[in-house]
């Protein structure tokens, strides 16, 4: 039985890697300026944590294929070397591990959250509310209008509570259900959540944050390529949070400019 | 040594016997009960979820009579699979991760393994175990409310937890049982944990230094340190949550939130808090599931391979550097919550760390076992399928300490896999091992082999059938706790929901034999013998089951380090530590 058992899990080792090796369903192509910093490191884990994940399996398969069911005259022998030389060896390889990835890694995690604002970004506005996300834009003024919360009206569409009565500064702003952005320009988005937490994801362009209530926080980033991707909400927010998505346009800066016109005459 | 006894005489009614106990062992039979229960209901309802992703139109019949709002017709609804989500998660984490390796085989077996005739507070033991029972059915009334059970998830956070009816269904008196159930659970925690550290430190028998004492009880102990810290954060974490419900409150509410189109009345408070406090006992939790099985899985493998570890020493400070480091980690849950992304790379560090001790763990089990004499029953099987399923959930925790990674893992099934596999998975084989390796200590039957090595080989395959596949759904970004698949990237996944939902079904339905087995040997099995593995420690010198007092009032003396086995010139290939034989090269620990 001991046989088995180390067949059993050399083989399940193996076939688990299967996918992964032959990457049936891996992260799509990224879009992002930052996003190749973080599948270079995604690459590496998977190398190491791959080869630990293996040489371990197939190591316990090997020690119980050779030694189940040996009886009372067979001699026992000792790990050579011991639990000095196992401890030893677990500090150097895994610290060099850590060192490695922990320290490089924090580049690509600097690259997306220590990233400068650059002059011509583009400050885009979201808000996630149970179960929509939606965009705002500054409009010809390139200033936000101020939110007020007690005048969110879903009725007429007042998403953000805006009020363009008495603000000045509302009153150009552009409102929409998707995120157009412009391609190669960096956008600064400033997350906003009406309610309770949601998160923003775009798998595409490796980003992922949550929406936290009562602070508004900024991720920047740069697409790369155009078309159409799907942005998710991951945060549990509720019944309907299955279904909050809503879609990332990058558009080329006329075809955006266009978009932008066009929304703004709606 | 006495004052245990002195507590508490020999039970006199049905009552005081098996109900109202004070006795250590059926207070832990209790636990043990419980979490079987708790296991099951649990099981079923991931079963129900697993259903319902796969076949989303597929009437389950009878399931309107459970909730007739959440599954009208037998079909279940957006917010009724977030209510199953969020139950299972909190029935299995507390319920059962937390109740069966620790509190139930912890009180059965850490008093007689270190030679005590009960818990140094018997009745502080009785109080814990009914404040856990009345935790659990404040739960599990959840189901019955009008409402239906919270949808906010097993972390509950807030404001979505917080704010009340507004927010959703089962968000009103659903997510209020759910509050009071925890708190209620932090205290009989609390009770329990001090219970074991006073039991350990000062009912040692004469010659338990605390070196000589077997592995599974240092896990105990050092889970119940963990314990006693963690359960102290969560509890003042969830009596602020219902005040924040019921009191009018703003801890985790912040102003100017419109919630159902309604302003709420809150303000000043940060939904981060919560988080913070959930996280710093939520990721000691994780070692409070996992330690016990690692004391159980290495004591049972030690036996089975008639060897000691390769250093006693080395396992018992791997198992508290991982206590230690599992306080300063809690934020790696938070890399992306709006945190100072400042703190993601100092939190990401002792994360990383963690690894070194684990890998240590590892490495001396592995080690160990080269040039064993190893026997194979059912209770070594699944210590060797722990050591499988450790490593397995271990590796893909070296993806999600990165905070960089986890921008595109985190919130995906490579998540509900990597945890699942490590403190699931691992801490329920460290269950099944030391049922199969102590019922017959505990119920005086022995249990069919047969039977548990069919159990072991379709868990064993079938637990990996389900969870490695969600490390891959996890990869291409599939999020989780989605009731459905209505996003274009994820409806092609759909063939390896398929494969895993059937896997979870036949891996469910395998449990029964594991139930049959535990059922019917309990009263028509063998009768066990005193020693039947001829194992060294303390609970195996005493009858099967033990008398209510352990030691039938003798105080064993104890001369040896746990783990002699094999030892040269001892008449068997193990002396037992309170046998005065005398050998000359005694194996040092």
């Amino acid at each position: 039985m001991g046989k088995l058992f180390a067949v059993t899990v050399a083989i399940i080792a193996i076939l688990s890697a299967v996918p992964i090796v032959m990457n049936y369903w891996g992260p799509p192509v990224d879009i992002s300026t930052h996003g190749a910093a973080i599948d270079e490191q995604m690459h590496q884990t998977m190398w190491e944590a791959g080869i630990a994940f293996l040489a371990a399996q197939l190591v316990l398969a090997l020690f119980v294929w050779q030694f189940a069911g040996r009886g009372k005259n067979d001699k026992l022998k000792s790990f050579p070397g011991g639990a000095k030389y196992l401890v030893i060896a677990a500090f150097l390889f895994v610290g060099t591990e850590i060192l490695a990835l922990g320290i490089i890694g924090q580049k690509a995690w600097a690259s997306v959250y220590f990233a400068p604002l650059e002059k011509d970004s583009l400050t885009i506005q979201t808000q996630a509310g149970q179960f929509a996300f939606y965009f705002r834009y500054p409009g010809a003024d390139g200033k936000f209008g101020t939110l007020h919360p007690d005048k969110i009206n879903e009725g007429n569409q007042n998403f953000f509570g805006l009020d363009p009565e008495h603000d000045v500064d509302s009153r150009d702003d552009i409102i929409a259900g998707e995120l157009a952005v412009p391609v190669n320009r960096q956008i600064n988005l400033m997350m906003h959540s009406k309610d309770v937490g949601h998160s923003f994801y775009v798998r595409e362009l490796r980003i992922q944050q949550d929406f936290v209530p009562g602070l508004d926080l900024g991720v920047h980033f740069t697409a790369t390529k155009t078309g159409q991707y799907e942005i998710v909400c991951t945060q549990l927010c509720g019944l309907g949070h299955y279904n909050m998505k809503a879609y990332l346009s990058v558009l080329s800066q006329e075809d955006f400019d266009k978009w932008l016109k066009d929304k703004a005459a709606q | 040594m006495s004052e245990a006894a002195a507590q508490h005489g020999p039970p006199q009614s049905f009552i005081w016997k098996y109900v109202f106990s004070l006795d250590h062992k059926i207070i832990g039979l209790q636990y043990y009960a419980l979490a079987l229960v708790a296991v099951f209901i649990g099981m079923f309802l991931s079963w129900l979820m697993r259903f319902h992703l796969v076949w989303p139109n597929a009437a389950i019949p009878g399931l309107q009579l459970l909730s007739k709002n959440g599954a009208p017709d037998g079909l279940i609804t957006p917010e009724y699979y977030l209510s199953l989500l969020t139950m299972h998660g909190t029935l299995m984490v507390f319920f059962v991760l937390t109740n069966a390796p620790f509190a139930a085989f912890g009180n059965y077996f850490l008093p007689i393994q270190i030679g005590a005739e009960d818990m140094a507070f018997p009745r502080f033991n009785m109080m814990s175990f009914w404040t856990t029972f009345v935790a659990f059915v404040v739960l599990l009334a959840a189901f019955v409310v009008p409402d239906g059970p919270p949808i906010s998830g097993w972390t509950a956070y807030a404001p979505l937890s917080a704010i009340g009816k507004d927010a959703g269904p089962g968000l009103g008196m659903g997510q209020n049982l759910w509050g009071i159930s925890i708190a209620i659970f932090c205290i009989a925690s609390l009770l329990g944990s001090l219970n074991f550290i006073a039991t350990t430190l000062d009912l040692r028998a004469k010659g338990m230094t605390l070196m000589r004492m077997p592995i599974s009880t240092w896990a105990w102990f050092i889970t119940s340190c963990i314990a006693l810290l963690a359960f102290a954060v969560l509890l003042p974490a969830c009596l602020l949550l219902i005040l924040d419900r019921v009191a009018g409150t703003s801890f985790f509410i912040p102003a100017g939130l419109v919630v159902s189109d309604r302003l709420q009345p809150h303000s000043g408070g940060s939904p981060l808090l919560w988080q913070h406090l959930f996280w710093f006992f939520g990721h000691p939790e994780v070692y409070i599931a996992i330690l016990p099985a690692m004391g159980i899985v290495s004591h049972i493998l030690i036996n089975s391979m008639r060897k000691p570890l390769l250093s006693h020493k080395v396992v018992i400070g791997s198992m508290m550097a991982i206590g230690f480091l599992s306080y300063m980690v809690w934020g790696h849950h938070m890399f992306l919550s709006g945190m100072n992304p400042f703190s993601a790379l100092v939190f990401s560090f002792p994360t990383l760390m963690i690894t070194i001790p684990a890998t240590i763990l590892a490495l001396i089990w592995l080690g160990s076992l080269y040039g064993s004499r190893l026997q194979i029953t059912a209770a070594s099987l699944f210590a060797l399928g722990f050591i499988s399923m450790f490593v397995s959930g271990g590796v893909s925790g070296f993806f999600l300490a990165q905070p960089a990674i986890d921008i595109y893992l985190h919130a995906t099934y490579f998540v509900v896999g990597h945890f699942h596999l490590v403190m699931g998975v691992a801490a329920i084989f460290g269950i099944f091992a030391g049922t199969y390796f102590w019922m017959p200590k505990m119920t005086g039957r022995m249990m069919n082999e047969t039977l548990g090595k069919i159990h072991f080989w379709l868990t064993f395959v079938g637990t990996y059938c389900i969870f490695m596949p969600f490390h891959y759904l996890g990869l291409a970004g599939n999020v989780r706790r989605y009731s459905s698949f209505v996003d274009d990237f994820m409806a092609p996944l759909m063939p390896v929901h398929k494969f895993i939902t059937i896997a979870a079904l036949c891996t469910g339905a395998a449990q029964l034999i594991f139930l049959y087995n535990l059922v019917h040997s309990r009263f028509w099995g063998p009768v066990a013998p005193e020693n039947p593995w001829n194992a060294t420690s303390l609970e195996w010198t005493i009858p099967s089951p033990p008398p209510w007092n352990n030691f039938g009032g003798i105080h064993p003396v104890v001369y040896h380090d746990p783990y002699q086995y094999s030892v040269e010139g001892a008449k068997e290939d193990f002396i037992m530590q309170n046998s005065p034989e005398q050998v000359e090269t005694p194996i040092p620990s």
